[in-house]
């Protein structure tokens, strides 16, 4: 198996150097018993990518590869497999570069988890950058001291444009 | 011989930013006028050469000069005009010359609108503008230049790519060029701010204007983008989250925080080291957007070792840039004091917040769109990054920043009290959720996320209008008290009305398109939605360079015919590449769109893609109103007065621009 996948990685590599984007979508005439087959065909083919694109998924991808997949995504979808099945169909064949949405594994805790520790880093930040902010110097203002100010902001704002 | 003195123009240009540079930098240091003065007259020499070299390169277009390699590459002789002249930025290299020129254009915009400001700070920010420049001009003259001739001159050029062959990618990358290129002038302030040890509300508000347009004209790039690809591609979305479009959405984000950071600093004396911090990380961002398009490692990280110069060039360039003034700015950073003092609970924490949100989101989506390259780079697996993970990361990250914008409005600079603002917000919270909920009620199905989403378009609509209407003076006339509202308060209302029906565009388009992709025979019809669409068969067409199949489609509702409509399915003589121009029916509430897909059968059936989108139409109408808040708030008068105020420290100026 690995052997293929590498083969087929190597196959790609080729591809994407002599491919320029293929432009106009696949249009292609499904029919399908139920709405949720459609569904399940739609959302597939938007998840899953068109190996020899620069950047397109299954869905807009003209290429005949992505044909082919397309047609191999129905067929599968025809003969009653779940969304899992195809999917690790797939990835047993074309490895996780075939998928938008990257695995949960080791080599991707970091892009999964990183959005996280970048929220948590930014609130921590932003926790000890307020309390160093926060001044002891507050105290609160005589009532004079208010009315001063008040008459003071007025002046300015009857000076404003 | 008109390329060769645009090659000669571009080295004179090249000598004329070295003078731009390192003069003014050195006259600022040991307090020399003359030397500062040079500043304006590079500036104005650097200028007059780029055109120079921009006009030939035009010219060459113009005149079908097939000698010159880059026209040959990118031109045909049945090109139309139009598109020979949009081709002179087609490509890498005279994309090169297009973000040089655009940056010699802002140098001296600002030094047209900164005749208020102390001369050294001007030397200063145009030095360091005419370092940037440099490096570009750099650039084009080792690795793309746009004016290599071919030994052998062939009978005709390969046409431009017939993407680009279209009027919203004429005017897009000017914009965003104007947007990303646009960034260099906060930055450069930011430097020349730094070197002179002055770094106080004066620099903030100098830099706000520029920032604001720049914003803008990013805005406006990346709508136009979007807008491209929705009805050039044939595919019908408006965003893919794609690395190209990361580019340029990463800088947008940053931009977005700087605007408000700047805010801060300048009406508060806050937030000034960060806020610093944000102006290089936008420019850097346009930088690395650039080396991530231009240098091809998108394409693949092979691509890019195998051919290295140019990567490698803009690489080290980018390291520089960014090295250098994040070394300035450790060097600088401790000793940038921001005076003004604020409690938790306060606006500057709210504008700290959406600052937070958009940077984690900003570094978030950084991530996505280098991992690929570095697990590959690492050869440690070949991954996918896409719309999924993007989607689940930002959509999460960024409905808090709706929420806050509606809190944030209300609350005072300084010091607020939980309980007044909690009764301020009653009112408009009670109406965004009854409103949202009686809407997302109305629609054809109940969706959770819809109603969600237009809770939070209504809420923050609602929380802008009533912000601006506790602005209104309202013991004066009301034209009286329209009047006094600065620009920069109306900037701002705009640019959130913006978000509010961006908001109501993504959540309805995204929840409630409909697509069908049908075979139709001549005369067969298909029911999509409330909408019957009727094919009537497909004719052949000549275009100026391309031989076109147009369809007619005939599209009823309730019967009654309301739109004829001709998708074509063009292939382009000289590139033979299919494409698709979709016929679309554009309206308020709805987009209608039909693209031509094959061919199927000898008795004239075609695969058609059929759509019904609502609302997508306020997808690029909020970006476009965000834009115009941006523009507006650049034009207020603060900006073009001469004295420099302080801003007024005090509990009850709730109200004040932001």
């Amino acid at each position: 198996m690995k052997i293929i996948s590498k083969f087929i990685s190597k196959f790609i590599f080729v591809l994407f150097l002599s491919f320029s984007s293929v432009v106009i979508s696949g249009v292609e005439v499904h029919e399908f018993s139920n709405k949720e087959d459609e569904q399940q065909f739609k959302t597939l083919i938007n998840e899953l990518r068109c190996l020899v694109c620069q950047n397109q998924n299954l869905a807009d991808s003209n290429a005949e590869l992505a044909q082919d997949l397309r047609k191999e995504v129905y067929q599968m979808i025809k003969s009653g497999q779940s969304s899992d099945e195809i999917v690790a169909f797939m990835v047993a064949r074309y490895g996780d570069f075939v998928l938008y949405k990257p695995p949960f594994k080791a080599q991707t805790y970091i892009l999964w988890i990183g959005p996280f520790v970048f929220l948590l880093l930014a609130v921590v930040f932003l926790f000890v950058f307020i309390k160093n902010k926060k001044t002891d110097k507050e105290k609160e203002m005589t009532d004079e001291e208010k009315q001063r100010a008040k008459l003071l902001i007025e002046s300015i704002s009857s000076e404003k444009d | 011989m008109l390329p060769e003195i645009g090659h000669f123009a571009l080295i004179l240009a090249l000598c004329m930013a070295l003078f731009q540079a390192v003069l003014p930098l050195w006259g600022a240091a040991v307090n020399n006028h003359q030397y500062m003065a040079v500043a304006k007259s590079a500036a104005q020499g650097h200028l007059l050469f780029v055109l120079i070299s921009f006009a030939a390169l035009t010219a060459a277009f113009i005149t079908h000069d097939f000698s010159v390699a880059y026209v040959a590459h990118n031109s045909n002789s049945a090109l139309p005009l139009l598109y020979r002249v949009s081709a002179v930025w087609g490509a890498h290299e005279g994309s090169l010359l297009l973000w040089a020129l655009i940056l010699v254009l802002w140098t001296n915009a600002v030094l047209l609108f900164s005749k208020n400001l102390p001369r050294e700070m001007v030397a200063r920010v145009v030095a360091v503008l005419g370092l940037i420049s440099i490096g570009f001009i750099l650039f084009m003259l080792f690795t793309s230049n746009p004016f290599d001739r071919l030994m052998i001159v062939p009978a005709d050029g390969r046409d431009l790519n017939p993407l680009l062959q279209d009027f919203g990618l004429a005017i897009h990358p000017p914009m965003l060029y104007l947007g990303y290129v646009g960034f260099a002038v906060p930055f450069s302030f930011a430097i020349a701010a730094m070197l002179g040890g002055r770094l106080d509300a004066a620099w903030a508000k100098w830099s706000r204007p520029w920032t604001s347009i720049a914003w803008m004209f990013l805005t406006l790039g990346i709508t136009l983008g979007s807008w491209w690809a929705y009805y050039e591609l044939g595919w019908g979305g408006w965003w893919f989250w794609d690395p190209v479009e990361n580019a340029s959405f990463m800088p947008w984000l940053i931009g977005l925080a700087l605007i408000h950071s700047l805010a801060a600093t300048e009406k508060r004396n806050v937030f000034k080291a960060w806020t610093v911090l944000l102006a290089i990380i936008a420019f850097s961002l346009s930088l690395l957007g650039t080396f991530l398009v231009r240098s091809g490692v998108l394409t693949s990280v092979h691509a890019f070792a195998t051919d290295p110069t140019r990567g490698v060039f803009i690489l080290i360039f980018l390291v520089l840039v960014v090295g250098g003034s994040l070394a300035l700015y450790a060097f600088r950073a401790p000793k940038i004091k921001s005076t003004g003092e604020f409690q938790l609970f306060s606006r500057e924490t709210a504008l700290l917040l959406n600052n937070i949100i958009l940077v984690v989101a900003c570094a978030s989506i950084l991530l996505g769109t280098l991992y690929p390259l570095l697990l590959d780079a690492l050869n440690l697996g070949k991954i996918s990054v896409g719309p999924p993970y993007f989607n689940s990361v930002f959509v999460p990250l960024t409905a808090p920043l709706a929420v806050l914008l509606g809190v944030g409005v209300f609350l005072r600079w300084k010091k607020d009290e939980p309980q007044r603002v909690l009764g301020l917000l009653m009112l408009p919270a009670v109406i965004s959720i009854v409103t949202g909920v009686i809407l997302s009620l109305l629609l054809p199905e109940f969706k959770v996320a819809a109603m969600i989403g237009l809770i939070l378009a209504v809420w923050v609509a609602v929380a802008t209008g009533y912000q601006f209407y506790s602005r209104v003076n309202k013991n004066k006339k009301l034209t009286t008290a329209l009047l006094e509202i600065p620009k920069g308060f109306y900037g701002m209302t705009l640019a959130h009305i913006g978000v509010s029906v961006f908001i109501v565009g993504i959540t309805l388009t995204s929840l409630y398109s409909q697509e069908k992709d049908v075979r139709l025979e001549p005369g067969q019809t298909y029911q999509l939605g409330d909408y019957e669409f009727e094919f009537r068969g497909v004719i052949q067409n000549q275009g100026a360079n391309y031989v076109a199949n147009e369809g007619l489609v005939i599209v009823r509702k309730d019967g009654e015919v309301i739109q004829e409509m001709k998708p074509q399915k063009r292939i382009y003589r000289v590139q033979k590449m299919p494409m698709t121009e979709a016929a679309i029916d554009a309206g308020v509430s709805r987009d209608l769109f039909v693209a031509l897909g094959e061919q199927l059968d000898s008795k004239g059936a075609w695969s058609v893609r059929l759509y019904v989108k609502p609302f997508i139409r306020w997808i690029w109408l909020g970006a476009i109103i965000m834009g115009l808040g941006g523009l507006l708030a650049a034009f207020d008068r603060r900006y073009r007065s001469v004295k420099i105020k302080q801003s007024v420290d005090s509990e009850s100026d709730a109200g004040v621009t932001v």
